[in-house]
């Protein structure tokens, strides 16, 4: 019995060490795999995803617990704690409320008294806010199929939120996926905006499309557009002037861009990212709401939560406007752009790294 | 779904009529819908809490009188309170007693300091100063060269130095300033994060290497709740003069002015209206409050109003109305004069309640036009004697302006109606029409 067992085994070592042909061919496989499981994670990466969150997280996690300490009973008192947390994490009214509300009825339908379980409580209930929405799709934007080449990103949002440094990171991630990225300059009206392009695009070593300050927005997305046919690239990214969104004429500039794309690329442009600055209060919503007039957004970026202690404003957009986020910035450095992960960010939310290195010990 | 406050407020309050004072039972709602009307403008939590606790203890005694309603007296209360906090003071810059007055500009990544920078030295250039812009961004990709590019737009010099510290850049620009007679130096600083403690360290030796008379925090006025926090950060390191608030120009309710107003203390000095050079203006408590308070930008509108309409043009309408005599050619040159304000849909996004409500209408701009080319259309005869427009008339005007009948006797309907409506118009109802202008003449 034992001498079969080990014949057997020995076999499969002997046919493990001999099988040159069928181990070349799952080498293949399983190193095809760890190079792609490698650029995801490497897009997710969880640690730069925690430095980055740092001080949404310290502040967030460290109020949580300072409120819910042992042998607390839950009451109207905590909620409405828990509801100041919220609202000062910049989550809105409505988020607010509504998240409130399931807390509640949870408390009663589930007669939750202590205090120490509303953390996982919370933390299920804003995931169901953003998990469910259609975040969980960002593979999409990378792995587009041939017939979709050049995939054409157009990136807009208001003033001073980081277009332009978002766009020179996203090119960056484009070619580190071994795509070919040409960017066009169409932010035309800012003074230096193409200079400050250029720089980007040279860091990520990849082309940009441009004209001189003041021409046609669209003129250069249409000259981008054609250009990227004749060199045959993969991805197309134009940047767009900052405009608020209760300028008329500048969201109607906006429309007029998305008509020029479709003359070169009838289904262009197949992405359309508005870019949103994590530090703005409730008014990221009505700039969601406005720029939907004009331009079909298919997702956001969220730019510098690095910096703010609320990032917040992330699930009032989730919660209201059912668009997914795709990238958000958390650093300022050329790969500190990360595709968005509704998991990883909730976790990371409430993640309490005291109480996991106690673990440890 | 946006009712404006006032609208929120007489709900409240609807149980205080009857009765004859505010008391502490009878205004609980009324403060939840104040504190929601605050939150929604994105007023920080803390500075909420104790504003309405400041309201509530002027309010409660106050007396209800007979016509007033008490969601108006509460407006009003509410109001004024925004204002007395955002200080009543129309701060400018303070110069050095001995040129050259040195201005720092500090704040987060795109809160628009740059921008904010040209600006200034746009509006002390026409003021007869001699300003020199200082680029100690070395940091943000060309910008640089976007203070340049601004630069050359004014003939205004700018003072920059390729591979030097910020420091040093700014101590050559000192010396330049003097050599050259500059009397002003706005120093424009890079973006940098509260959290950043290399980039904070940096700014804050600046301050002390050039010791400026004015150091100016820029704050976009979209920001949400953490505005406090920042302006704290940046007051900290850098002992803030005073507050700029930018894009001032979008919808934001803008409460991150009350946040910052009341927790730093600092004058609001300068607010950004736009994208171009000439958009800085001075800051206005009443305005920013009633934004807040979701109730429109009605002084700005007067006031918009006021500097296109010449007063003895509107006596001479006014005097035609009476008299009924209004003609299409009153009619042209009143369009006009309302043109001359802006856009429509600009000065409708003035009225208290109507900017929510126009978010989903579009404004045909053109419309205009159409009216103007009928009217444009008729003989100086037909426009004097409306009466005279028959029906060939009509079909001639119609061919003439490239609109149809249909649409010239549209013109004409609306025209007599409005002849009627402001015949039947006492003087007593005009006055109370003009009220709120007259009010803030005063």
């Amino acid at each position: 019995m034992a001498d079969d067992l080990a014949k057997f085994f020995g076999n499969i070592r002997l046919h493990n060490d001999s099988g040159g042909l069928t181990m070349g061919f799952f080498d293949k496989i399983k190193s095809t795999i760890q190079t792609a499981v490698g650029t995801v994670s490497d897009a997710l990466n969880i640690d730069r995803l925690r430095e980055g969150l740092e001080k949404t997280r310290t502040s967030f996690v460290s109020r949580l617990k300072s409120i819910l300490f042992a042998g607390r009973k839950i009451d109207a008192a905590l909620l409405e704690e828990i509801e100041e947390i919220l609202l000062t994490s910049d989550v809105g009214l409505q988020t607010t409320e509504k998240l409130i509300d399931r807390l509640k009825i949870r408390v009663r339908d589930e007669k939750l008294e202590d205090a120490q379980v509303i953390t996982s409580v919370l933390k299920e209930e804003i995931e169901r806010l953003l998990v469910s929405t259609p975040s969980g799709e960002n593979d999409a934007i990378f792995t587009f199929g041939a017939e979709r080449r050049p995939f054409v990103i157009m990136v807009i949002g208001v003033n001073g939120v980081g277009k332009t440094t978002t766009i020179g990171k996203m090119a960056h991630t484009y070619r580190q996926s071994g795509r070919k990225v040409i960017i066009g300059a169409a932010d035309t009206f800012r003074a230096a905006a193409n200079e400050q392009l250029e720089v980007w695009a040279e860091r990520a070593g990849v082309e940009v499309i441009q004209q001189q300050q003041g021409a046609d927005p669209a003129a250069v997305t249409f000259d981008t557009l054609k250009a990227a046919i004749a060199r045959d690239s993969d991805v197309v990214i134009i940047d767009t002037a900052g405009r608020l969104h209760n300028k008329q004429g500048l969201m109607q500039e906006l429309e007029k861009i998305g008509r020029v794309m479709k003359k070169v690329k009838p289904t262009a442009p197949d992405e359309v990212f508005l870019v949103l600055d994590a530090t703005t209060g409730q008014n990221a919503l009505q700039q969601a709401r406005e720029f939907t007039k004009v331009a079909p957004i298919t997702g956001l970026v969220l730019t510098k939560l690095d910096g703010t202690a609320k990032g917040g404003v992330v699930l009032a957009i989730a919660d209201a406007m059912q668009l997914p986020v795709r990238f958000i910035g958390v650093g300022e450095r050329i790969d500190d752009l990360q595709v968005f992960n509704a998991q990883a960010f909730v976790d990371a939310m409430f993640e309490d790294r005291a109480s996991a290195s106690d673990g440890e010990v | 779904m946006f009712e404006s406050l006032s609208e929120k407020l007489e709900e409240a309050l609807k149980k205080i009529r009857g009765q004859s004072k505010i008391t502490e039972e009878n205004v609980t709602d009324a403060l939840a819908e104040v504190r929601r009307a605050l939150l929604e403008a994105d007023v920080n939590l803390g500075v909420v809490k104790s504003f309405i606790e400041s309201v509530k203890e002027k309010s409660l005694g106050m007396e209800v009188k007979g016509n007033i309603l008490p969601g108006q007296m509460m407006i009003k209360l509410i109001h004024d309170e925004l204002v007395a906090l955002m200080g009543t003071d129309k701060a400018d810059v303070s110069f050095a007693p001995q040129a050259p007055t040195i201005i720092m500009v500090a704040g987060l990544q795109g809160s628009g300091k740059t921008t904010f920078c040209a600006k200034l030295a746009f509006q002390l250039k026409k003021k007869g100063r001699q300003p020199l812009l200082v680029a100690c961004d070395i940091y943000r990709p060309a910008a640089v060269d976007q203070l340049k590019t601004l630069g050359a737009k004014m003939t205004l010099p700018v003072f920059s130095k390729d591979d030097a510290q910020p420091v040093d850049i700014a101590s050559e620009a000192l010396t330049y300033a003097r050599k050259y007679g500059r009397d002003v130096v706005i120093v424009d600083t890079a973006g940098r994060l509260t959290i950043d403690e290399a980039m904070m360290q940096e700014v804050a030796d600046l301050k002390s290497a050039i010791r400026p008379h004015e150091v100016l925090f820029v704050c976009d006025a979209m920001t949400g709740q953490d505005a406090v926090n920042t302006a704290q950060a940046f007051h900290e390191r850098l002992e803030l003069t005073g507050v700029i608030l930018t894009k001032l120009d979008g919808d934001t309710r803008g409460g991150a002015a009350l946040s910052i107003r009341s927790v730093l203390g600092k004058p609001i000095k300068f607010v950004g209206v736009g994208e171009n050079i000439d958009q800085l203006e001075p800051f206005h408590p009443e305005r920013i409050a009633s934004r807040i308070l979701g109730m429109g930008d009605i002084i700005t509108l007067v006031e918009k109003a006021q500097s296109q309409i010449d007063e003895k043009e509107a006596a001479r309408l006014e005097e035609k109305l009476k008299k009924n005599q209004f003609t299409f050619e009153d009619f042209l040159d009143q369009m006009r004069m309302i043109k001359k304000m802006g856009s429509l849909r600009d000065l409708l996004g003035m009225l208290p309640g109507m900017d929510k409500a126009l978010r989903n209408v579009q404004i045909d701009e053109r419309a205009f036009a159409r009216v103007e080319a009928i009217v444009l259309s008729m003989t100086l005869e037909e426009r004097r004697s409306p009466k005279l427009l028959n029906g060939s008339r009509r079909r001639r005007i119609a061919l003439g302006s490239g609109t149809s009948i249909q649409d010239v006797n549209r013109l004409i309907k609306q025209f007599e109606d409005m002849q009627k409506m402001m015949k039947n118009m006492s003087r007593g109802k005009m006055a109370h029409l003009m009220g709120p202008q007259a009010a803030a003449r005063r």
